[in-house]
């Protein structure tokens, strides 16, 4: 039999106590302890991006950060983005300018967005491009995706102002 | 026919945009149930062996095995065509490739599963491998399948329209030129998964990521031995699919039977690892291509020779190896044609059905050696391809039947984007521009098994509510198949598209439609839909015409108001509409189906490569080499696609950058390649690169701007909704070879290989004759030729004496 931790986390702004076995990944967890499917596995090799999350802000790969290096920590999947019933304006701008097709790695691509536009609020698109270049997608051609990030880097300078 | 459009090619939002950018979309992996069981599969170390025995009895008694499942549980083969059923789901005999699976563990949990699957005992007595169709004809024995034409030929044929050599006798110059097309993987983002688990009913349910659950459902039903009404197939959204999950999988088979077994749920996910060796991906193809020209640029006929290097099973090989030839005439008008193709088993992943199926291979060759051909008469290669194109409504050599055809618009709106005229040849060392042509079906003409019913329904429900229910078996794979549904349901009944739901890709709920494959979504599914909201449409304006004061036919449906044509302020809203209607009439409801048109051709064979509707595209690649690394850089890339009318023009857009994406992977860096480990190793034929690490694709990094034009037409194909023809495939297929002759523009280097790496390019330019690619074409046993008139020789599209020739001009 194997011993599960017991470890309290932030997940997308709420406090969560979880219990898992401790060589589970944060990937794992979030989707088979926390029942937050939103993050994808695409390559168990930290090289597509479909599992991106914010741990702490930052862009991490799910499938190569073991959930324990969490315990304490801000995790930002997702399922935490919008406000209510209201998409983030990444979100909205992903479906509007078809960044995403089959949908599969856009939860990674807006979370890894979502940290660049963070700090850095009006991006060229060859810096979405660079942000964006370890989020593999195999049905956009990455045009799309650049063209939503960049619109929603407009809107959210337009909320601010 | 209407002709102001609501909805249809306004962009817009697709309907399942929203589930996509919220996370909330459940892929099959995503589902979760109690007391649910892992299934995880032990695969073949060997690329060809005999399986002498699967000892399991460790395995069975490991802490938290449920069942230990082996080829013996299995003892009916699958198989997606019915003329080639040669896998098991659990390898009973042989395996025939390195990732074969042999056997299943079904655990509590997966690490448990991986566990149990080290406890498993195989004993193999190895053979010989075949590594690539040269040495698979070279050595009949031993035959990886017991079927098949002979040897270890899996399929073999061979067609002549018209007499081939006197047409090339009668040309001016005659080209013969070898290429060869690398295989190479769809690698979808979404891994396989399944979940199958018995209902509250009793009766088998699986949930899974496939494109074709039409096809699974009937496969399941044999190798289970299972009616088919007790099973019922969900394709779950796939995480995109181009192709790759169209074929049942082992793994799709061994969680329904373990479900069926312990009455528990059950689910497996395959690694990424593992999907590469399910494969079905892009074959292999060697080619050889003679083609007739007169010195005023006008062809006069092709003799086409393809080798297919199979891999070890059937999957939709025998269409693949049609489609390495079939639909080579379609773009340019070729009186006579010749068309010889040959698949071989080698003992390596089963190549199958990709994005462009088949005719990506010759697509590459022909448009290369129409730029050697435009070069040496010293004509444009743009007006070379011009001079030969095949004209709409009329039929190829072969007996397709070509409706509306927008290539002529295409090449013009790519030259005069791209500046075609001023810059080719202008830019300077090192930089070039290379232009190509392709076709792609809008469906295939025939069903994988025959039959006569549809090959698509849909249902519609409406009620009081005004909400509009479409039900219909199409697949969302990433196409777009409920926005396409949804869109043309909502122009027809003119309601807000918000208010059309689409449950599709059910065989427990929706009608037949045949899956997301070939291109058929838009013109098959749409026209069942069409014909389904039209009859609706129909009965609720024979309600309320009267209340209208108008007749039937003079009732509009627009932006969620029904009224009579002359008074457009006046009428009712559509939800009145609906409720005077179930008054009047009861729940209403309507059905539409759709079957393709019978094909011109009737010989053995021409069932392969007729369509409803073809859509065309030209594509501009400009790059940039470097001559000292050979290292290849394109800065831009300009398609049109000739999509008769785009539904949604944010979508289709989507689309076409996304085919030019994967079109410019394979050209650049994609390769499903594999080598034999040193003898003191196994000698083993195995993977070069079954993890996307290893797997080259471009980034974001890597992907030129691409400046799309959707070229639509004013003239409807009668044969399509709206005019709507495809989008999902035919931008992919020019890309490959405009790139090749981009390079050639820019160094001189003729790579007839694809794909077109930096090495290749570096040793092309240290070559005598500036050129890297194929050498030698094996002497393949083709056939004698099934012999076939051309429709301008008198022909009538049956096979004929060869010497009926005689009667022709």
């Amino acid at each position: 039999m194997r011993h599960s931790v017991l470890r309290s986390l932030t997940l997308n702004g709420e406090p969560v106590e979880v219990s898992f076995a401790p060589y589970k990944t944060l990937l794992e967890v979030l989707r088979e302890d926390l029942g937050h499917t939103g993050t994808k596995h695409g390559c168990e090799l930290g090289e597509c991006g479909a599992c991106a999350v914010l741990v702490d802000g930052e862009p991490r790969l799910s499938c190569l950060t073991l959930a324990l290096e969490c315990a304490g920590r801000s995790v930002e999947t997702i399922e935490g983005l919008a406000r209510g019933s209201q998409l983030h304006p990444l979100q909205a701008a992903f479906a509007d300018f078809g960044g995403s097709q089959c949908g599969y790695c856009t939860p990674g691509v807006i979370m890894t967005a979502k940290a660049l536009l963070d700090r850095n609020p009006s991006p060229t698109r060859d810096e979405i491009r660079e942000a964006t270049a370890g989020n593999l997608c195999r049905c956009t051609g990455y045009q799309q995706i650049t063209d939503a990030i960049e619109d929603a880097a407009r809107q959210l300078r337009e909320k601010k102002t | 026919m209407k002709k102001r459009f609501d909805i249809v090619g306004k962009a817009r939002r697709r309907v399942d945009g929203r589930s996509k950018v919220t996370g909330q979309l459940r892929y099959a992996d995503d589902l979760f149930m109690p007391r649910m069981l892992f299934a995880k599969l032990l695969r073949s170390p060997h690329p060809h062996a005999v399986v002498k025995e699967v000892g399991i009895e460790r395995a069975r008694k490991h802490a938290g095995v449920h069942l230990v499942l082996t080829g013996q549980d299995f003892p009916v083969p699958f198989g997606i065509m019915p003329v080639s059923v040669d896998e098991y789901p659990l390898a009973r005999e042989r395996v025939r490739y390195v990732g074969d699976p042999v056997a299943a563990v079904i655990a509590k949990d997966e690490q448990t599963a991986v566990e149990a699957l080290g406890l498993i005992e195989v004993r193999y007595r190895v053979l010989p491998p075949v590594s690539n169709p040269e040495e698979g004809l070279k050595n009949p024995e031993p035959r990886i399948h017991d079927y098949g034409e002979q040897g270890n030929i899996h399929r073999n044929q061979s067609y002549e329209f018209g007499d081939i050599e006197e047409s090339l006798k009668n040309a001016d110059l005659v080209f013969e030129d070898l290429f060869f097309y690398e295989g190479n993987t769809h690698l979808p983002m979404e891994q396989q998964a399944s979940l199958a688990f018995v209902d509250a009913d009793g009766k088998l349910q699986i949930a899974s990521s496939t494109q074709n659950p039409h096809y699974l459902h009937r496969q399941l039903a044999r190798v289970l031995q299972v009616p088919e009404a007790q099973i019922r197939v969900v394709a779950t959204p796939n995480g995109g699919g181009f192709g790759g999950k169209c074929d049942p999988g082992g793994h799709e088979f061994v969680v329904s039977k373990a479900a069926l077994v312990l009455g528990r749920p059950v689910k497996i996910g395959l690694t990424r690892e593992e999907v590469f060796y399910v494969h079905r991906g892009r074959h292999p193809v060697l080619m050889k291509m003679k083609t007739g020209v007169t010195r005023d640029g006008k062809l006069t006929g092709m003799h086409l020779q393809t080798l297919l290097d199979g891999g070890g099973y059937g999957s939709h090989g025998p269409a693949s190896t049609f489609y390495t030839g079939v639909l080579t005439p379609v773009t340019y008008h070729y009186p006579r044609f010749k068309f010889e193709a040959c698949r071989v088993f080698t003992n390596k992943p089963a190549c199958g059905p990709k994005r462009g199926h088949g005719t990506p291979q010759p697509r590459f060759g022909q448009e290369v050696q129409l730029d050697k051909i435009a070069e040496k008469l010293g004509l444009d290669p743009a007006e070379l391809r011009l001079r030969n194109l095949t004209k709409p409504d009329s039929l190829t050599a072969s007996w397709l039947k070509i409706g509306s055809n927008g290539l002529a618009e295409c090449i013009e709106k790519v030259t005069a984007m791209s500046g075609w005229k001023q810059r080719r040849g202008k830019l300077g060392k090192g930089r070039g521009l290379g232009i190509a042509c392709s076709t792609y079906m809008c469906g295939a003409g025939v069903a994988i098994y025959w039959n006569k019913m549809p090959h698509s329904g849909v249902q519609i429900l409406l009620d009081r509510s005004g909400s509009v229910i479409v039900y219909c078996g199409a697949t969302e794979v990433g196409q777009g198949s409920d926005d396409v549904l949804a869109g043309l349901v909502a122009e027809a009944l003119g309601v807000e598209i918000g208010n059309v739901r689409c449950v599709t890709g059910d065989t427990g709920i929706t009608p037949v439609d045949l899956g997301s494959y070939s291109s058929r979504v838009t013109i098959m599914a749409g026209n069942a839909a069409l014909q389904a909201a039209e009859r609706l449409r129909a009965t609720i304006a024979g309600v309320v015409s009267e209340t209208l004061g108008t007749l039937p036919d003079r009732v509009v449906f627009s932006q969620g108001k029904v009224f009579a044509a002359d008074q457009p302020g006046a009428g009712m809203t559509f939800v009145e509409a609906v409720a005077l209607a179930e008054a009047a009439l009861g729940t209403l409801s309507a059905v539409g189906s759709y079957s393709p048109p019978k094909p011109p051709g009737s010989y053995k064979g021409a069932g392969v490569g007729p369509s409803p509707a073809y859509s065309f595209s030209a594509c501009v690649v400009e790059t940039e080499v470097d001559e000292r690394t050979g290292w290849i850089h394109v800065p831009k890339i300009w398609i049109a696609h000739d999509i008769g009318r785009a539904l949604n023009p944010t979508l289709a857009r989507g689309q076409v950058i996304g085919g030019v994406y994967m079109g410019l992977g394979e050209a650049l860096m994609e390769e499903q390649s594999f080598r034999r480990l040193p003898a003191k190793l196994s000698g083993a034929l195995v993977h070069r690169a079954p993890s996307m690490l290893d797997y080259k694709s471009l980034t974001a990094l890597d992907m030129p701007e691409v400046e799309v034009a959707l070229i639509e037409q004013e003239e409807s194909d009668p044969n399509a909704p709206y005019g709507a023809k495809e989008v999902g495939q035919g931008p992919l297929l020019p890309v490959m070879p405009a790139l090749a002759n981009a390079i050639y523009d820019a160094v001189g280097v003729r790579i007839d290989e694809i794909p077109i790496t930096p090495d290749k390019v570096l040793r092309a330019l240290q070559q005598k004759d500036k050129r890297v690619g194929p050498q030698s074409f094996p002497a393949v046993p083709y056939p004698e030729p099934t012999f076939v008139l051309p429709p301008w020789e008198d022909g009538d599209g049956k096979e004929t004496k060869r010497d009926a020739k005689t009667a022709v001009v």
